[in-house]
């Protein structure tokens, strides 16, 4: 029965989007609400002196200004991490305090200093102005691998070295040493895998609301996950009891990432509006995003892949320097580690594999998981690294993949496949989608017609890279195993109306993903009912009974799971109310397109009628609860592992540099799909980013450590007219371990993409003896190395 | 104050921004309504057109003016029409409106490629040509395009109108000739020579979309000769420019690849080059030469 499944149905959600009745944080007016505004370091290291808050004070409009020493004497914690990365030595990692405003020294380029409480917005503004800081400025350092040098500026003054962490996973370092050096050949590449603002269009935005009379609070929140934030903040930070907490993250512009963190200004809202007993809100305007939203990426990395002589790869050896920012955000120890060295396997059978990673604190915005998290990095640096040897060996890039790829298995019949890197992959054919890539591609006629547009003076180029993600993010054991404080399990309550119609409550959370169409086809297919009997409801604490949010494409596969069990219990229910209405036994009957039937017969009974008869049980089964509704906790098997082929097509245009993509091919194999039309759009979307990455985007510090290109002015977004018409096509082989069979597809265009745009413009500039250049290519880097 | 003081100080302003100062408003009926205002309020007070420059910088806080005259709404200043053999383009007149005029198109067709690349839609909408020129942004695209289209800038103030050439107009870093309350209230452009031919290329900044590197030319063709070649540039130095060495090499030459070649070779010649994340010194004027022979090869075309 799939009258929804598979269909291209239209966003349920974009109606209120696009008429523009989304009701966003900044949205949301409160009786007798004030508003905040944020003082913010524009130093990168400055001691603070001294702080004078009286002129502000005095301003008419001004309710109050609070500094650090007022949050430091009120005896609340800083901002927590979510995961730990231990020294390889066993020694626990630097975790230094992140408080809500700092109170003895600023740590990066908008740092929180002090707060301003006004009537409105543009009071607080303007008295944020009138807030005398006095600092001494400080040396500073941005760069991970300098600011490990000794000397360097100290970020805290007990992490020596600016050292969070040093980690390594994989085969003991002899072997991989070993395995390379009986290598007939190695490729080396060393580069920055540079950091990236996340630039969702919605800014952040927070209101406390404080109701003295009840004590309790609400807090509205840009979120990703308004659980975990309230975990976080309430037991972590504030010391509140979570029950009196109600945290409400409504519709959200956009995250990718950024907005799964519990952020200070959160806490610091609710701290303000119980002071002031009054709703306290504060918005982000853009500067303070880009300064202040966790930023993505920067790892400064160096890798090496050894060959045999028919070309299979031998070995890999990563040593990267993470640079994790000023403090530690939510996830930040966990991205650089686990969600980076155990996606050095890639799709391919490399027998030794060790990987090196030190996480180092510098005076930056801190770095926590952007759209893929960890997972591009890896796939950056093993298909650079594949391109980069097939040119030095003289093989053909897509041949050398397919020598090494891991042979098809379904994680059914065949067993899935253990990495050499702590996973065990569930179902793949690595195969299969290069091969449909390559035919899209019209490959074999590509590379005559850039031999002939060499010969005309034309530097075209085409890239590859074949990916793989780990998503559905996470069997909670296995996390917990390694150092995740949270579960990451998901829940699912189904409400059946006494009507029949339904209500859904997910812990998932869509910002933009479409889950309350998708969730919506998934239901009304399994009870055989319209869609538009389906609700879902997400976001709101108060609602859902718990949830750990939307990232990591996890909201289908563990999400869409957890309703998936609760609806099989409703429909068991449902089966024993069925039987007694119908007189027949249980195992009598079936349950299909919305009705129970009596096998072999047409006796049946509505899935309405059992509703309603389970609301009002006069004639009902004997000891049977009456009522509907069903909560469930889904903790996955394992991981997800979708994957993928991408092959980009670029020209370069030799006078100036300047690369245009002429070509994007993405075949993405993310099993199950439930609708192609949402996946396409996470595609196209994801696409946008990696390839922004490849060729415009990057976060510029000088050396003062000072973010340079903190605005739309001076930051390189992608825009439509820098890309081409994308080229998608589908592979499917679901998901062998989740009822739907679904893998997730929220990541897959950012994590492929940007090697195969960086592997083209090398192919294209291979003429000049170029093999690598640092991101984003711009035209003047290009132009230089062609003339150089 | 240096380099770094300087970046300190956008930096200090870029941590508490977008929120505009508080300012007065008032809509102006007409030109010499605006023009009294502007004599009324005297320093404090801006003329607000389409807002694509001043608004942002007010929400920077870079401009805080104490009060904005609107002009957005004049009709008398918004129009683009023949008088003679003179284009005429209201100061009003939205890069948009210019953009899809055919008056324009036929006088110089690099007015319309020049409007078509300013920005995106919701600027072109907005946007007006008096604007750009009032604000005279280095990197704006209008400066290279009214000087080589030898343009005459009629001005209106309290003491009467008066007329300055392009080339006299604009004098430097976000700097003009226009005197204290005085308004742009329309762009002249005689009609060139048959056989006139032009074109505007420009090299993007791709944030913001100004140029890095812009550059508008205008060559009449007679008996297989460039009789007259003018060129503009603009995004290059602090201020749009005549390339005049340029202009002078191809002048009574034939326009072949290898004499607008060699022409072009001398763009940037003696400029100071402006440099920023997105092109050093060194690789604008590499720009200036190859933007030059792009617009010289598209002109002549």
């Amino acid at each position: 029965m799939t009258n929804y499944i598979g269909k291209a149905v239209r966003r349920v959600e974009d109606k209120r989007f696009i008429t523009g009745k989304g009701r966003y944080t900044d949205d949301i007016t409160l009786p007798g609400m004030a508003h905040a505004y944020i003082v913010r370091s524009p130093y990168a290291h400055a001691r603070i002196i001294s702080i004078d808050t009286s002129a502000a004070e005095a301003m008419e409009g001004v309710v109050k200004v609070y500094t650090g020493k007022d949050i430091a004497e009120s005896g609340i914690n800083g901002i927590p991490t979510g995961w730990q990365v231990n020294f390889k030595n066993g020694d626990t990692m630097k975790e230094p305090p992140h408080p809500l405003l700092v109170a003895d020294k600023a740590r990066y380029m908008g740092d929180a200093v002090a707060v301003v409480i006004a009537e409105n917005r543009e009071i607080a503004r303007d008295a944020a102005d009138m807030v005398e800081v006095e600092y001494e400025e400080l040396p500073a350092v941005a760069g991970p691998k300098k600011a490990t040098k000794d000397g360097a500026p100290l970020v805290h003054d007990d992490a020596p070295n600016n050292l969070c962490f040093d980690w390594e996973l994989g085969n003991p370092k002899a072997e991989v040493d070993e395995a390379l050096d009986r290598s007939h050949h190695i490729t080396t590449l060393e580069f920055t895998n540079q950091r990236v603002v996340p630039n969702a269009i919605e800014p952040r935005s927070a209101i406390g609301h404080y109701e003295s009379a009840s004590d309790k609070y609400t807090l509205y929140t840009t979120s990703q996950n308004p659980h975990l934030t309230r975990l976080l903040m309430c037991a972590f930070v504030l010391g509140i009891p979570e029950h009196k907490v109600r945290v409400v993250a409504p519709d959200v512009g956009g995250g990718f990432g950024s907005k799964i963190f519990h952020y200070a200004e959160e806490a610091l809202m609710i701290w303000c509006s119980q002071r002031l007993n009054r709703p306290v809100k504060w918005t982000a305007d853009r500067s303070e995003a880009f300064m202040t939203d966790a930023h993505g990426r920067d790892h400064v990395t160096k890798a090496e892949m050894g060959f045999d002589k028919d070309g299979k790869i031998t070995g890999l050896r990563v040593k990267t320097y993470a640079n994790l920012g000023a403090y530690l955000s939510t996830f930040a120890p966990c991205v650089p580690t686990w969600l980076h060295g155990t996606l050095l396997q890639g799709l391919y059978t490399t027998p030794k594999i060790n990987v090196d990673v030190t996480g180092v604190f510098t005076h930056t915005t801190p770095v926590d998981a952007y759209r893929g998290a960890g997972r591009p990095e890896a796939t950056y640096l093993l298909e650079r690294l594949m391109d980069t040897a097939a040119l030095e060996m003289k093989m053909d890039p897509a041949e050398l993949r397919m020598k090494n790829f891991i042979p098809p298995f379904d994680g059914v019949e065949q067993p899935g496949y253990q990495t050499q890197v702590a996973l065990q992959y569930d179902s793949g054919n690595y195969h299969g989608v290069l091969e449909r890539a390559l035919e899209m591609a019209g490959y074999d006629d590509f590379r005559k017609e850039q031999e002939k547009a060499r010969k005309d003076g034309k530097l075209l180029g085409v890239g590859f890279s074949t990916y793989i993600e780990a998503c559905g993010i996470a069997p909670s054991a296995v996390v917990g195993a390694l150092g995740a404080r949270a579960g990451l399990y998901e829940v699912g309550q189904v409400r059946v109306q006494p009507t029949g119609t339904v209500s859904v409550y997910t812990g998932s959370h869509s910002h933009g993903q479409g889950h309350e169409t998708t969730f919506a086809q998934v239901v009304a297919d399994r009870l055989g009912i319209p869609m538009e009997n389906v609700e879902i409801i997400h976001g709101d604490s108060e609602a859902v009974a718990f949830g750990m949010g939307t990232y990591g494409s996890r909201s289908l596969a563990v999400g869409g799971s957890a309703i998936m069990k609760s609806l099989d219990k409703i429909i068991e229910k449902g089966a024993k109310i069925a039987a007694h209405t119908l007189e027949a036994s249980e195992e009598d009957l079936e349950f299909a397109e919305g009705k129970w039937t009596v096998k072999g017969t047409d006796k049946s009974v509505g899935f309405g009628d059992v509703a309603l008869t389970a609301y009002v049980p006069h004639n009902y089964p004997e000891g049977l609860e009456p009522g509907m509704d069903f909560s469930s906790f889904y903790d996955p098997a394992n991981f997800t592992y979708p994957f993928g082929a991408h092959i980009a097509i670029v020209e370069v245009d030799k006078d100036t540099g300047k690369v245009s993509l002429k070509r994007f091919i993405a075949v993405d194999d993310v099993g199950n799909v439930i609708n192609p039309m949402i996946v396409d759009g996470q595609i196209h979307g994801g696409l946008a980013q990696g390839i922004g990455q490849a060729l415009f985007e990057g976060a510029i510090y000088d050396e003062n450590a000072q973010l340079t290109n903190g605005s739309y002015m001076d930051y390189t977004m992608p825009r439509a007219d820098d890309l081409p018409s994308f080229e998608l096509d589908r592979q499917v082989t679901p998901c062998p371990h989740n009822p739907l069979g679904v893998k997730g597809a929220g990541e897959a265009g950012t994590i492929g993409s940007t090697p195969a745009v960086v592997n083209a413009v090398m192919d294209a500039l291979s003429p000049f003896g170029i093999k690598n250049l640092e991101m984003p290519l711009t035209p003047e880097r290009v132009w230089r190395a062609m003339n150089s | 104050m240096a380099g770094d003081e300087l970046l300190i100080l956008f930096n200090y302003l870029n941590c508490k921004t977008m929120i505009p100062n508080k300012f007065d408003y008032h809509r102006a009926s007409s030109v010499d309504e605006a023009i009294s205002l502007m004599a009324q309020h005297g320093m404090d007070a801006k003329l607000l057109a389409g807002g694509h420059s001043l608004l942002p910088a007010m929400k920077l806080r870079l401009n805080q003016p104490g009060v904005l005259i609107d002009i957005g709404r004049l009709d008398e200043l918004r129009y683009i029409k023949k008088e003679g053999n003179e284009l005429v383009i209201g100061a009003g007149a939205t890069h948009d409106d210019i953009a899809h005029s055919a008056a324009a198109r036929s006088t110089f067709s690099m007015l319309s490629e020049a409007a078509d690349l300013i920005g995106d839609v919701q600027v072109r909408n907005k946007g007006t040509i008096g604007g750009s020129l009032a604000h005279a942004d280095p990197a704006a695209d209008w400066p290279a395009v009214m000087l080589a289209a030898n343009a005459q800038i009629e001005l209106r103030g309290p003491n009467g109108a008066r007329t300055v050439a392009a080339a006299d107009f604009f004098t430097g870093f976000f700097m003009t000739a226009l005197e204290d309350n005085e308004i742009i209230t329309a762009i002249r452009i005689a009609e060139p020579p048959k056989g006139t031919g032009s074109s505007y290329q420009k090299f993007m900044q791709p944030a913001s979309r100004f140029a890095i590197v812009g550059c508008a030319a205008a060559v009449t063709v007679d008996g297989g000769v460039c009789q007259k070649v003018s060129i503009g540039f603009t995004g290059l130095a602090d201020g749009a420019f005549r390339a005049s060495n340029v202009e002078a090499a191809l002048t009574g030459k034939k326009p072949t690849e290898e004499n607008i070649a060699a022409a072009a070779q001398l763009a940037g010649e003696g400029v100071m080059p402006m440099s920023d994340h997105f092109a050093s010194e060194e690789y604008r004027l590499h720009l200036a030469r190859v933007y030059a022979a792009r617009a010289l090869t598209a002109a002549v075309r």
